[in-house]
């Protein structure tokens, strides 16, 4: 019988998880399970009769609330259940902000929301990643238990902190595969006085890159640098800039307002020869970054997608490989270190053999299957396959928090 | 402190060791003469010394892949050596282990300004890899005081910290790749030039893993456009606790300066007495803050962080008018360290972090304890960050104030710990802190670090004695403890 287990504590899911341990029965961790359609399904465990057992569910979403803020040491600590949403509230009341831009996922899996240690366990990262770093770097200190049932801590409350081995990042984006986080810490910052986006049209995709690659090589500080081919850009939400005939390419810039006019002065002056450069304000400029970190585009339907991390300058070069063997569309972040691939067709594989061979010959770099039906994330590798060496690692380092495959059994790789 | 018994099996075996080393390594490489290693025999933490069984320099990815892979199999201990200026003993020989030296490991591989990344050898220096850059405008931004010494790879070991690194990060942030070899002999890699690693955050764990963990070969580091102007404001307060508050109200303020670090009077005293840079001397503490950017931007916050400063009730305050004003204003706390070295034969560098707004309770503990242990201390901080320097002086040759100075040292940390801050900001738990863990850490949360070395390294060759008080065998620690029953907790909600 498969029950969903609701912890009002940290010492309740310390017994659930040893009581799972002791009967050996696997545990599919959740915050606020709005990103079940991301990573592999929970795969069940072979009992010892050859039968399947089907673990049970530990909701967290009890343990939530700031226990901690501190704005002027732009500090915060929270229940790994607290809603994002409410933490963003609270930081905007202070004028500060998660400065890595959490990736609102639900949305494409016709969710609302999420969980604070849904959103750290996947390491979600939005359009700010080129500037401020990913949702690990600002990741302080992390409680939970283990898969052996045990209550474990790492770092702390301050940002300079080298005492012991840094578990805390080893547990971000490990999908609750080594321990269920109980409450996390993390770096806040001041979130920026003002904003404004660049934008060019029409640019096609490698030309675009260049433009991206030259804006963030100069010292203007650019915190967002996206293109969107005409296909994505067409599914924007933003009138002004959505366009069915032209890409669109975009850069952000923020922080103190002179700062922000001279920057973008600047900029434009860089960026003359690629083609006419508009400014678009503060308002639209996040509706529409807040559209790219959240994948808009992409968001309504249903089809397979890929969240690719690269190297920059060979994004337009990978794209184009894949989409000459296969019917899909894409857009770019990061300045082209991140890219969003939507299949059009089925494939029985989603397109994972050719999309990772492509990466595999450009440079490198890995493919997350972050959208498909169960049935084919069942059967593809999810996340990109390690090399033989890492993923005996990765497999010891399973062993050295949950030897049993209590938690999240098969979620990130069918032996972890 | 005491480390690991040695092991005299081992060191009876010394000639055959060397020997077989020289299979794969080319015999000048290999260091096995008594005088010659005496150089090895401490690092920057020179209190301790010990001389190693050997030193080997490899020169190859394949050399370092035969060495280990023949000492885990030997069962011989390593112990992994940059430039050797760890402060807490990281570097520290074993008598019956090998130093694996990475100096030769010193060239630049590729530099893709593009992809603004650059991979390096392990033995790279930090500031050769800013020099290599500076050309197309670009830096490394992590940039430990230590940096024309230092190596990269000690860098990622330590996740060494600089005065830059409120607004631009630590080592851990400032990396993309690695290469490494395990205990085993295995290479592995990990990241690369795009910007998420995948699967578990290796990279992470990895960087100050302290040597323990895998002998490092090979960096990709992220460069940085440098910023088109820096401005720095020096501000005399009366007290620390204003130039706190001061510190406070800037961040709060919605400004990350470039760096911000504070000294207290003893410190500027010892400073401007060394390098005569203008430092104010009837002040309690000193404010250093340096705003970097667009010249537009710097122009503005200087402005506004004076407003800041003067409504905290600043004695004086200066902005540099020029480049060579603003090096004035850095070389005095650059110096600090020696200037300390010129009042005292010796001094022992304290490496704590703080949550910021308990410094006032801290120092003023601090000086309580200087009474109780009879020994002056002077204090510089990375004041952004709550990471306290406290340069405590002694003289070794009078017996037992080393002794004394070291429990000085404790109890700073353990003071440090008591108000929700931790063991070691950027210098490392290394031989120094590693009895004082159990202050900051459970038997549980030691025993799954450890569980985390053993995963990479079962044999425990790699770097032991360090940063673990106790060490277990990994067979004990691997157990399972059961808790056999029904279900606990009836009452629990369930849906
Ligand atoms: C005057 C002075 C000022 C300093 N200032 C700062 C500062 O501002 N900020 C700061 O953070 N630190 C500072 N330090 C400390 C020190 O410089 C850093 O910890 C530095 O990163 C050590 O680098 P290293 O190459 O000297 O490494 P070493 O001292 O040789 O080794 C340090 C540790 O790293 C391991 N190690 C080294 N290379 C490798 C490798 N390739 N693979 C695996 N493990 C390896 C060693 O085993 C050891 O545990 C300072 C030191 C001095 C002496």
């Amino acid at each position: 019988m498969t029950e969903v287990l609701k912890p009002s504590d940290s010492s309740q899911l310390e017994d659930m998880v040893k009581w799972a341990i002791a009967d050996d029965i696997p545990l599919e961790i959740v915050g606020l399970a709005t990103k079940r359609g991301l990573g592999r399904p929970i795969i069940g465990k072979q009992g010892n009769i050859g039968n399947l057992v089907i673990g049970h569910t530990i909701d967290l979403s009890s343990l939530s609330g700031v226990s901690l803020y501190e704005p002027d040491e732009l500090v915060l600590t929270a229940g790994a259940g607290t809603r994002v949403s409410d933490i963003e509230d609270l930081l905007e009341s202070e004028g500060q902000q998660l400065a890595f831009e959490p990736i609102h996922m639900a949305k494409l899996y016709g969710n609302e929301g999420g969980s604070l240690g849904g959103l750290i366990a996947c390491n979600l990262t939005g359009p700010r990643r080129i500037k401020a770093g990913a949702a690990r770097d600002h990741v302080l200190g992390i409680k939970g238990v283990s898969g052996r049932g045990e209550y474990i801590k790492s770092g702390g409350r301050v940002v300079k902190n080298v005492t012991g081995y840094d578990l805390s990042k080893l547990m971000t984006g490990s999908y609750g595969t080594l321990a269920a986080l109980t409450e996390i810490t993390l770096k806040v910052l001041p979130a920026p006085e003002n904003t404004s986006t660049l934008v060019i049209f029409g640019l096609d995709e490698k030309t675009a890159q260049r433009a991206l690659s030259t804006a963030i090589n100069s010292s203007h500080e650019v915190s967002g640098a996206a293109h969107l081919p005409a296909r994505s850009s067409s599914e924007l939400s933003l009138g002004d800039i959505r366009n069915e005939n032209s890409s669109v390419t975009a850069l952000r810039v923020e922080g103190f307002r002179p700062s922000v006019v001279a920057r973008c002065e600047s900029l434009i002056k860089l960026l003359k020869n690629f083609g006419a450069v508009e400014k678009i304000n503060k308002e639209n400029s996040i509706v529409f970054w807040k559209d790219v970190c959240d994948v808009g585009p992409y968001k309504e339907r249903k089809d397979p997608l890929w969240r690719m991390s690269v190297t920059p300058t060979m994004a337009p070069t990978i794209v184009e490989k894949i989409n000459s063997l296969i019917a899909g569309c894409a857009f770019y972040d990061w300045g082209g270190g991140l890219v969003w691939y939507k299949l059009d067709e089925y494939m029985s594989d989603s397109g994972a053999t050719i999309i990772r061979d492509v990466i595999n010959a450009n440079g490198g770099g890995h493919a997350t299957l972050v959208r498909a039906e169960d049935s084919i994330r069942s059967q593809t590798d999810v996340f990109h396959p390690q090399t033989l060496a890492l993923a005996k690692l990765t497999a010891r380092i399973k062993n050295s928090f949950d030897p049993q495959r209590i938690l999240n059994p098969g979620r990130m790789y069918l032996e972890v | 402190m005491k480390m690991p018994e040695p092991d005299k099996a081992v060191i009876e075996r010394r000639e055959e060791i060397i020997s077989s080393l020289m299979k794969f390594v080319p015999s000048e490489s290999i260091i096995s003469e008594k005088k010659e290693l005496s150089v090895y025999e401490s690092d920057g933490l020179t209190a301790y010394r010990q001389v190693p069984m050997i030193v080997v320099l490899p020169e190859t990815v394949e050399q370092i892949s035969q060495v280990l892979s023949y000492c885990y199999n030997n069962n011989v201990k390593i112990v992994p050596r940059g430039a050797g200026t760890s402060l807490s003993g990281g570097a520290l020989p074993l008598a019956d282990g090998i130093t694996l030296g990475l100096g030769k490991f010193n060239k630049i591989l590729e530099i893709d300004y593009d992809n603004r990344c650059a991979r390096v050898q392990p033995g790279v220096t930090n500031l050769s890899i800013s020099e290599a850059v500076k050309g197309h405008g670009f830096y490394y931004a992590p940039d430990p005081s230590s940096q024309i010494a230092c190596t990269i790879g000690g860098n990622v070991a330590e996740n060494s910290g600089g005065v830059h690194c409120l607004k631009y990060g630590l080592t851990t942030n400032n990396i993309l790749g690695l290469q490494m070899v395990l205990p085993d002999g295995e290479i592995v890699s990990l990241g690369g030039k795009h910007m998420d690693s995948e699967g578990y955050d290796l990279l992470g764990l990895m960087t100050g893993s302290e040597g323990l963990l895998g002998i490092i070969t090979e960096v990709t580091v992220r460069i940085l456009s440098r910023p088109t102007s820096a401005n720095a404001l020096m501000i005399g307060f009366d007290s620390s606790e204003q130039a706190g508050k001061c510190v406070a109200n800037i961040i709060a303020d919605g400004i990350i300066p470039g760096g911000m670090e504070m000294m207290d009077g003893p410190a500027i005293e010892a400073a401007e007495a060394f390098v005569k840079v203008g430092y104010p001397l009837n002040v309690g503490a000193l404010l250093l803050v340096e705003l970097d950017g667009p010249f537009e931007e710097v122009n503005f916050l200087i402005d506004r962080v004076k407003e800041i400063a003067n409504s905290q009730g600043a004695v004086s305050l200066r902005v540099s008018r020029n480049e060579e004003e603003r090096e004035q204003f850095w070389a005095g706390r650059k110096a600090a360290f020696p200037a300390i070295g010129r009042l005292t034969p010796d001094y022992y560098c304290v490496d704590g972090t703080i949550p910021r707004s308990k410094l006032p309770e801290v120092l003023a503990r601090m000086s309580e304890l200087s009474k109780t242990y009879g020994l002056k201390v002077a204090n510089v901080f990375h004041a952004g960050d709550g990471n306290l320097h406290p340069l405590i002086m002694y003289d070794a040759n009078n017996p037992g104030e080393l002794e004394r100075a070291e429990n000085f040292g404790s109890d700073i940390l353990k003071l440090c710990v008591e108000v929700g801050g931790v063991l070691t900001g950027e210098h490392g738990v290394g031989v120094e802190k590693r009895d004082l863990m159990g202050v900051m850490f459970s038997e549980i949360d030691l025993n799954q670090q450890q569980r985390v070395k053993c995963a990479f390294d079962p044999h425990q060759i790699l770097n032991p004695g360090k940063v673990f008080p106790t060490l277990h065998r990994c067979a004990e620690l691997g157990r399972v403890h059961i808790h056999k029953g029904k279900m606990p907790f009836p009452d629990i909600p369930r849906f």
